[in-house]
């Protein structure tokens, strides 16, 4: 009992403050600071994945997001020059549009996640180890893990083109 | 009920935690003095020889010095971001301490994903040296925020590339188990080349000379940590030399066999072959100029690339073939 409620404090915790970081990150004014606080968002979704006993993700989410994809974020602010300006305006008017996409969204997945039942609850003990990843990526998901390195590819191909025009 | 056992192993946790910053503190203010003997040496200089011993105590005199000191927050400075910053570069530093095996049961916790998980919070350094140079306000400090940056983006892949070989001959990410892989063999035999690459790789990763362009004295001042005084800068000092112990200790653990060794105990190999790791880092610092951004740049991307995928390629080859 204690436990539970212990844990369900714990996800609330966690899942509070992901909320809370996340709207930080659209609502600040410097465009800096948002990006310090999609940050922090991003670190508390690893905690999530910790919390439901699933390391490889968290750590991968961490080593992807916060480290890789984050430091391209900021490096790109802080080589676009006077973008972190305090009087510089961050948003632009379509503010109606966007609410009813994320609310349409967000409507969507409730009404998903309120009606999906979960038939057959699997231990954490069973959480896949590193090495069946790695089979299983290589074998029954080798296509949709090439496709996925073709995309990066032609997005890096893409940016050199951008790049090289003189 | 309130789970006893729990709050236990909270505190026993707690405890190591407290033992491990302990261990960090009082090994950085022998590296410091260490370094500067070294260098003192290698100019035909003595170094410290005033406070105790051929100036062993120099370094507590001095953060004693450090912590007397004003605190300055420059007037441009975003005042947040300015506070954060070294507390974000010295806990991704400390962080890594969780997985790093000190001796045979000598680890905090041995994470089955322990080199996954020492690469991942080490790359959230990255993130504190950017809030340093941006939140300083100066243009010194935010131009070597960026070449920080930009360096430890290029040097990390070629450094991830060639710890990968060693993953691929232990076939295990778990700290423990890669250094009982090599009971026989130390891996540095097999594996020359990405122990060259790891090394270079690393240097630059904790950014010292030949690749300290991000710090360039005569460029940049002292680069992103210019604007910062007193306990702050101290932080980013602390952060540096966790930093090189942090590389030398995985450097030690993935390619020099970790703790073993015959006669002297585990963690007295495991240090041994760190702090001597850390020597030859110290001994570079003091021999070698400074490379060129340009150069720098040139060196991760078209060569030490090239070669730690080589390296892969290679392994991979004689794996499958002796199999």
């Amino acid at each position: 009992m204690w436990n539970n409620l212990a844990a369900a404090g714990i996800f609330y915790a966690i899942a509070g403050l992901i909320v809370v970081f996340a709207l930080l990150s659209v609502t600040l004014r410097n465009i800096f600071h948002s990006a310090l606080a999609l940050i922090v968002a991003l670190l508390g979704i690893a905690a999530i994945y910790i919390y439901l006993d699933a390391e490889f993700l968290a750590l991968v989410q961490v080593l992807i997001y916060v480290g890789a994809i984050m430091t391209l974020i900021i490096f790109g602010i802080m080589l676009t020059l006077k973008i972190s300006d305090r009087t510089l305006k961050q948003h632009n008017q379509q503010r109606l549009l966007a609410f009813l996409i994320a609310g349409s969204m967000g409507f969507v997945l409730i009404v998903i996640f309120s009606r999906f039942r979960v038939k057959e609850v699997v231990s954490s003990k069973a959480a896949p180890a590193l090495a069946d990843i790695g089979r299983e990526l290589l074998t029954k998901y080798a296509l949709p893990f090439e496709v996925i390195s073709v995309v990066l590819l032609a997005a890096l191909i893409g940016a050199i083109v951008v790049s090289s025009k003189e | 009920m309130i789970d006893i056992p729990f709050i236990l192993n909270f505190l026993w946790m707690c405890a190591k935690a407290a033992g491990l910053l302990g261990f960090v503190s009082i090994s950085v203010m022998f590296l410091i003095w260490l370094e500067r003997k070294v260098s003192a040496h290698i100019q035909s200089r003595l170094g410290p020889m005033i406070v105790g011993w051929h100036g062993c105590f120099q370094t507590i005199a001095d953060t004693i010095k450090l912590l007397l000191k004003e605190n300055i927050v420059t007037k441009e400075a975003d005042k947040l971001t300015f506070w954060f910053a070294p507390l974000v570069v010295f806990v991704a530093s400390f962080l890594p301490f969780v997985a790093i095996p000190f001796g045979r049961n000598l680890i905090a916790r041995d994470l089955n994903l322990g080199l996954l998980y020492i690469l991942a919070v080490s790359s959230l350094g990255v993130i504190g040296i950017f809030m340093a140079g941006w939140g300083s306000g100066n243009k010194y400090s935010l131009l070597g925020g960026m070449r920080t940056a930009a360096q430890i983006i290029s040097y990390e892949i070629p450094l991830v590339l060639s710890i990968l070989t060693v993953v691929m001959m232990a076939g295990s990410l778990s700290m423990t188990k890669i250094i009982e892989a090599q009971k026989g063999m130390w891996f540095i035999v097999y594996q020359p080349i990405a122990f060259l690459v790891y090394f270079i790789s690393a240097i630059a990763e904790v950014n010292r000379a030949p690749f300290d362009i991000a710090e360039a004295e005569s460029e940049l001042v002292a680069g992103f940590h210019t604007e910062y005084s007193g306990m702050k800068f101290a932080m980013f000092f602390l952060a540096e030399y966790t930093n090189m112990f942090v590389v030398s200790a995985i450097a030690a653990a993935l390619f020099l066999g970790g703790w073993q060794g015959p006669f002297l105990p585990g963690a007295a190999w495991f240090l041994l072959k760190v702090y001597f790791l850390i020597f030859v880092m110290m001994w570079v610092r003091w021999t070698f100029p400074r490379l060129r951004v340009d150069q720098l740049m040139h060196f991760a991307w078209k060569f030490l690339l090239p070669l730690a995928f080589l390296n892969i390629l290679v392994t991979a080859l004689v794996m499958v073939i002796k199999r």
